[in-house]
């Protein structure tokens, strides 16, 4: 399904003064497409993608997954979109201290009301997916930092997603394993079929997306 | 409940010492309530007991009548008052003198007497104007047997019979005819004239005209429930010690809410993040709520069934009732309280912002 943010605007107050977070953004990203949006810190990208997920209210505009438009939906509906339609890669893990690298994907399947034992097997195997096969057992004290990334991949991806929404995946890690992570994000976008959209400061792996916006002070520019 | 188990087994010393803090509270409260019950049945069973549904108190000459069983006395005019109420069934009086009781092994002991008519339905078999009929635990550790000879003010009585057993204001009711308990009084001195009796007990039907009888007979009447109060000291201790369980109750429902809310802080994190990836809060509240109840059923279980055996135990030297009242009720007491506290402490999780899951700041 198709990604579009129609005419996004997003203001809030700041004291005194109104902030324009986002200013008239559209965009469009088509399943299999991997969209990066570039900026400076400050210049909105984190609150384009807090929008898309639906995690933000827009002030102006819309966004549609596929022909559900989110800023329609409220709470539990909307919970239900997210845990269902829209994957989300966190800037940091945010993997849960208690659960296993295996747990962190089931226990999304578990908020699905799937079966136990039909999420196991779906997360080992997208574990297997992300390169973390025989590690589905650890705890996130014991995977490196690159195995994080890739559990909170593999967890995005548990909903079969038609969008991800990913947030700076590669801050926390060095290059090499930066790229690795960016390289994983533009197969599983391909092989899933998902309209993909990576937010990064980082333009060095910008060779990766198919398409790349830049953002500034709110605006959004090819 | 997915997550709130692997919370647990992950953070257990942390649950382990919740827990602990729920089982000695609860292990507190059944051993206070197993004594509270077990003193109270040693203050006024015999009173409790009776066939009656009031108990009338009166008082000397014109004074105004009390509810008290030390200061109570009734005449048989009052009897007579009484036994003409329309409604009134029966008329029974009681007299109840506290004493000291001398033994065939030359040892004495304290006792209650309650003397009754020997027509009297609460009068056990075995009691006539020169036996009586004595409480068990007062046979068993005076050792005395059936035909054994007390030696009391008025006299030598013949232990006529041994019956189950029965306390007033902590000392052991010996049970006899209500001429033998006004001859013991008026050998004791008690005042200048003896009374009938110290009290009348009545069986009423519900339209009875109390307060009229009352009226008339300047008497005080009280259902038997409410006459426990009566007696001396009862009130003040079982309050006491009511007192003390109430306040357990509270400190164990703020204990576990204030646990709960560090807790539900510490995983704020993980909240957001849960609900950033589509957890419903229900689920997350669900889930919260669980776990609060794993911790509740192990703790107050395992505090209950330390508090029956050490009960069990206790049971030997301190009057101590292990019932369902004083066992089962505690533990479920305590476990809907803790869920209580539980429910004031997680509701935060409805607050908590899925968009804090986002950025760099977590």
């Amino acid at each position: 399904m198709t990604l579009r943010l129609h005419g996004i605007g997003l203001t809030y107050p700041d004291g005194e003064r109104t902030v324009h977070a986002l200013h008239e953004v559209s965009l469009r990203v088509e399943p299999g497409e991997l969209l990066a949006v570039t900026g400076p810190s400050g210049s909105g990208k984190s609150s384009l993608l807090a929008v898309a997920a639906g995690l933000l209210r827009p002030t102006a505009g819309s966004v549609r997954v596929g022909e559900t438009d989110l800023t329609g939906l409220r709470g539990a509906a909307l919970s239900r979109l997210r845990l269902n339609r829209i994957g989300i890669v966190f800037q940091q893990h945010n993997l849960v201290a208690s659960l296993t690298a295996a747990e962190q994907l089931q226990v999304t399947e578990h908020m699905r009301g799937r079966s136990a034992r039909q999420a196991r097997d779906r997360a080992v195997q997208l574990l297997a997916t992300v390169g973390l096969s025989g590690k589905q057992h650890r705890r996130p004290n014991r995977l490196s930092g690159g195995e994080r990334q890739r559990v909170n991949i593999a967890r995005a991806l548990t909903a079969r997603p038609e969008v991800l929404l990913v947030d700076e995946p590669t801050a926390a890690l060095d290059q090499e394993r930066g790229a690795r992570i960016v390289e994983l994000l533009r197969d599983v976008t391909g092989q899933y079929g998902i309209a993909t959209v990576l937010v990064t400061h980082d333009t060095q792996h910008l060779t990766h997306a198919d398409r790349t916006v830049a953002i500034r002070d709110g605006k959004l520019s090819e | 409940m997915f997550v709130a188990i692997r919370d647990i087994r992950f953070a257990r010393g942390r649950f382990a010492l919740m827990g602990s803090v729920v089982v000695l509270i609860t292990l507190l409260i059944v051993l206070l309530s197993g004594l509270t019950s077990g003193l109270a049945d040693r203050s006024v069973s015999a009173v409790r007991n009776l066939p009656a549904t009031h108990l009338v108190f009166g008082a000397v000459g014109n004074e105004r009548p009390e509810k008290s069983f030390a200061d109570s006395t009734v005449t048989a005019r009052q009897r007579t008052v009484w036994e003409n109420t329309p409604g009134v069934r029966r008329v029974t009086p009681l007299g109840i003198t506290t004493t000291r009781v001398g033994t065939p092994a030359e040892s004495e002991a304290s006792a209650t007497v309650f003397g009754l008519p020997p027509d009297a339905p609460a009068v056990p078999a075995g009691t006539s104007d020169s036996s009586v009929v004595i409480s068990r635990s007062l046979a068993e550790d005076q050792q005395l047997a059936t035909g054994d000879r007390l030696s009391t003010a008025a006299g030598e009585l013949r232990v006529g019979a041994i019956t189950s057993d029965e306390f007033y204001s902590h000392t052991p009711v010996i049970w006899t005819t209500l001429d033998t308990w006004r001859e013991l009084r008026a050998a004791r001195g008690a005042g200048a004239e003896t009374p009938l009796a110290t009290v009348l007990t009545v069986d009423a039907a519900p339209e009875a005209r109390l307060s009229e009888a009352d009226s008339a007979a300047n008497t005080l009447s009280a259902t038997r429930g409410g006459s426990l109060e009566a007696v001396g000291s009862f009130s003040s201790e079982n309050g006491s010690l009511l007192m003390m369980q109430l306040l357990l109750y509270a400190i164990s429902a703020l204990v576990i809410g204030a646990f709960l809310t560090v807790w539900t802080i510490q995983r704020s994190g993980d909240v957001a993040v849960l609900k950033a990836l589509g957890g419903s809060t229900g689920y997350l509240l669900r889930d919260a709520l669980t776990q609060s109840l794993i911790v509740l059923l192990a703790g107050a279980g395992l505090g209950g069934a330390a508090g029956v055996a050490v009960g069990s135990a206790a049971g030997e030297v301190v009057p101590f009732e292990l019932t369902v009242r004083t066992t089962l009720m505690p533990v479920l007491v305590m476990i809907a309280l803790g869920m209580v506290g539980a429910a004031l402490a997680v509701r935060r999780i409805t607050s908590v912002e899925p968009l804090t899951a986002l950025g760099a700041g977590r």
